[in-house]
C-alpha cells in the first residue's frame, strides 16, 4: 500500500492518540482517576508511535536500512535507557529526573527542527513561514535542553543550589537575546529573497542562533535558586510542548502540533498554579535572585538575640512519649536521609502508646509539590494521618509536641511576619504556636532558601542534632526503654 | 500563507484552549505527577523524529536523527514509567485495610 492511501487511518491513529493525551491529562486532576489517566495517555502514545512506524514503512521505496536501524536502535536505547532510569530512580532523586526527561524532550524538538532545515535549505521549501517555525522550534528546544540540564544538576546538587550571579550577566543575557532575533531576522529577509544568502551563510547563522540559545538555557536558570526550581521545570515543560508543536509546523504532522500545544497550554497553567501554591509570581522567580542574601540580613536580625537550646535524645523520648498529640512535620532532610520508614516506625510506636500523631504536609514540603505524600505512601504511612497545610495549622496551638525533622523554609515564621524577609509571604506550616517544638536537624546550617529561621531561637524550640534517620532510631530505642 | 499553514494555525489555537480547559482546580499533591504526566506526552516529537529518521540520506542527517529518535523514546518512556511510580501511592490500599480490620473487630 502507498503512503498517500495509509494517510487517513495514520490520521486517525494519530488523532485517537491525541485524544488520549486531553482526556488523560485531564484524568490527572484527581488523585482517583489520576493513574488510569497516565495509562490512557501512554497507550494514546503508543498508538501514535506504532502509527507512524506504519506510515514510515510505507513511503515510496520503502524506509531504508540505515532509517530502519536508526528508529530501530534509537528507540530501544532511548527507551531502555529511560526505562531505568524512572524504575531505578530513588523517590527523593525523581524531581531532577523529570527535568532530565523534559530536557532530552527539548533537545529532540530542537534537532528534529534543525534537521528539517537542512534538508530545505536553498530550496523553495524554505518559506517564511517554515523558517520562522524552524527557528522557533531551535531557540525554543535549546533553551529546553540546557535550562533543564541545569535545573537538574541543581537538584542533584551537581550545580550549586544558590543562584549564581556572574558579572555582567544581564549584558551577556541581552546580548544572546540580540544574536537569536537579529539571526531570525537574517533568515527571515533571506526566505524572503530580500537578502542573498548563500546555504552556508544560512547554516551559520543557524548555528549562531543554536549556540545562544544553548547558553542562554544556562545563564537563565543559573541566577535562579533552588528553592524556585520545581516552578522553572514546570515552566521549561510547558517550553518543550511549544517546541514540539513548532516541530509539528516544520513537518506538518497534526498530532505534534496538538500534543505540543496541548502541553504547552496546560503546562503553562500548571506553572502558575505551583507558583501561586509557593505564593511566588513567576517574574519574580525569573528574576532570580532569590536568597542571595540580599535582603536577608536584615530578615534574621530577629534570630540573633535567642540563641538555639540543644535536647538530648532522652529528654525528646520523654517529650513525645508523655504527650497526647504530637504532630511530625517532616522535609526534605528526612528525605535525603531516607528517614521515612523509620519516621513511621517510631509514630506506630507512639501511637501504641496512645499518642495521637498526625503528619503535617506543606505543600512543597521535599523538593516538589506532593513530593512528600509519594515518599511517606512508599513507607506504608497510613494516607488519612497526613494533613495538608490548611487543614493542620488550626490544630498546632492544640499539639503538645511539634516534631520538626529536616524542615527548615516551610516552618519559618518570618515568611509571616518578616516583610523584609525573602520568603515573606510564602505559606508556612505555624509550628511555632505548638505547645513545644523539637527540631532534628544535622547542624544549625540554612535551608534551602539561604536564610536563617527565627523558630530555632525559640526558647519553646529543642534541637536534636542528627542525621534524620540515625536521631529516629535512637529516639524509637529510647521511647521504647521510657 | 498557504490554506494548509492556515488550518494547522487552527488547530494549534484549538488545542492550546483545550489544554488551558483540560487543567481545573488540581491539590498540590497532583502538581509534580501532572506536570510529569505533560512531560511524557510532548515526547510526543519522537513521531517527528521518526519521521526524519525515515527521510535521512547523508551521514550527518543519520547522526541528529539518532539522536533525536534517542531523546524522544527517552522522553516518552522514562516519563511514562515514573509518572506511574509518583501515582502508585493513590492505589487502592487492599493490605493494610485488610491487616486492619481483624484489629477493630
Amino acid at each position: 500500500m502507498s503512503q498517500e492511501s495509509i494517510y487517513p487511518l495514520v490520521f486517525f491513529a494519530w488523532m485517537a492518540g491525541a485524544a488520549a493525551f486531553a482526556i488523560g491529562l485531564h484524568q490527572m486532576n484527581s488523585p482517583a482517576t489520576a493513574r488510569g489517566g497516565n495509562r490512557l495517555s501512554a497507550a494514546g502514545m503508543a498508538i501514535a508511535v506504532v502509527a507512524t512506524l506504519v506510515y514510515v514503512a510505507a513511503r515510496p521505496g520503502g524506509l531504508s536500512g540505515p532509517a530502519w536501524l536508526i528508529i530501530a536502535a534509537g528507540i530501544v536505547i532511548g527507551g531502555g535507557g529511560g526505562l531505568y532510569l524512572a524504575r531505578g530512580v530513588k523517590m527523593t532523586a525523581m524531581p531532577q529526573l523529570v527535568s532530565l526527561f523534559n530536557a532530552v524532550g527539548g533537545g529532540a524538538a530542537a534537532l528534529v527542527a534543525i534537521e528539517d532545515f537542512l534538508h530545505i535549505v536553498g530550496t523553495p521549501a524554505a518559506t517564511i513561514s517554515t523558517t520562522i517555525f524552524v527557528v522557533l522550534g531551535v531557540v525554543i528546544g535549546c533553551v529546553t535542553f540546557t535550562g533543564s540540564l541545569i535545573a537538574s544538576g541543581k537538584l542533584q546538587g551537581l550545580v550549586p543550589g544558590q543562584p549564581i550571579i556572574f558579572p555582567a550577566s544581564r549584558l551577556v543575557t541581552i546580548l544572546l537575546g540580540l544574536v537569536a532575533v537579529g539571526g531570525t531576522v537574517l533568515l527571515v529577509l533571506g526566505a524572503a529573497d530580500a537578502v542573498a544568502l548563500s546555504n552556508e551563510i544560512t547554516l551559520l547563522i543557524l548555528g549562531a542562533i543554536i549556540v545562544s540559545a544553548l547558553v542562554f538555557g544556562v545563564t537563565m536558570v543559573l541566577p535562579i535558586g533552588g528553592a524556585d526550581m520545581p516552578v522553572v521545570i514546570s515552566l521549561l515543560n510547558s517550553f518543550t510542548g511549544t517546541a514540539a508543536a513548532m516541530a509539528g509546523f516544520v513537518l506538518n504532522n497534526p498530532v505534534l502540533i496538538i500534543a505540543g500545544a496541548l502541553v504547552g497550554a496546560a503546562g503553562g497553567i500548571l506553572t502558575k498554579l505551583m507558583a501561586d501554591a509557593m505564593n511566588r509570581s513567576l517574574v519574580n522567580i525569573l528574576m532570580g535572585g532569590f536568597g542571595t542574601g540580599e535582603s536577608g540580613p536584615a530578615g534574621v536580625a530577629g534570630a540573633e538575640g535567642g540563641s538555639a537550646r540543644e535536647v538530648g535524645v532522652d529528654d525528646v523520648a520523654i517529650q513525645l512519649a508523655y504527650a497526647q498529640h504530637v504532630i511530625v512535620v517532616p522535609g526534605y532532610g528526612l528525605a535525603v536521609a531516607q528517614a521515612q520508614h523509620a519516621v513511621r516506625e517510631l509514630a506506630e510506636l507512639l501511637e501504641s502508646r496512645g499518642v495521637d500523631v498526625k503528619y503535617a504536609i506543606h505543600p512543597v514540603a521535599g523538593r516538589m509539590p506532593g513530593h512528600m505524600n509519594v515518599l511517606l505512601a512508599e513507607a506504608n504511612v497510613p494516607y488519612p494521618q497526613l494533613r495538608e497545610m490548611e487543614e493542620i495549622n488550626p490544630e498546632f496551638a492544640r499539639c503538645d509536641v511539634a516534631l520538626v525533622i529536616g524542615a527548615n523554609d516551610v516552618t519559618n515564621p518570618a515568611a509571616r511576619a518578616d516583610t523584609s524577609s525573602p520568603i515573606y509571604g510564602m505559606p508556612i506550616l505555624d509550628v511555632d504556636h505548638a505547645r513545644s517544638i523539637v527540631v532534628i536537624k544535622r547542624s544549625m546550617g540554612k535551608g534551602y532558601a539561604g536564610i536563617d529561621n527565627p523558630l530555632y531561637g525559640d526558647p519553646k524550640t529543642g534541637m536534636f542534632f542528627a542525621d534524620a534517620k540515625a536521631g529516629l532510631e535512637q529516639l524509637v530505642a529510647a521511647v521504647k526503654a521510657v | 500563507m498557504s490554506v494548509e499553514l492556515l488550518n494547522s494555525l487552527a488547530i494549534f489555537i484549538l488545542a492550546i484552549l483545550l489544554g488551558i480547559e483540560v487543567i481545573s482546580k488540581v491539590p498540590a499533591t497532583l502538581h509534580t505527577p501532572l506536570m510529569s504526566g505533560a512531560n511524557s506526552i510532548h515526547g510526543i516529537v519522537l513521531v517527528g523524529a521518526m519521521i526524519i529518521a525515515a527521510a535521512a540520506d547523508n551521514p550527518l542527517s543519520y547522526a541528529l536523527a539518532f539522536v533525536a529518535v534517542v531523546f524522544g523514546a527517552m522522553n516518552v518512556v522514562g516519563g511514562y514509567v515514573v509518572t506511574d511510580r509518583m501515582l502508585q501511592m493513590f492505589r487502592r490500599r487492599e493490605t493494610p485495610a485488610s491487616l486492619a480490620k481483624p484489629k477493630a473487630e
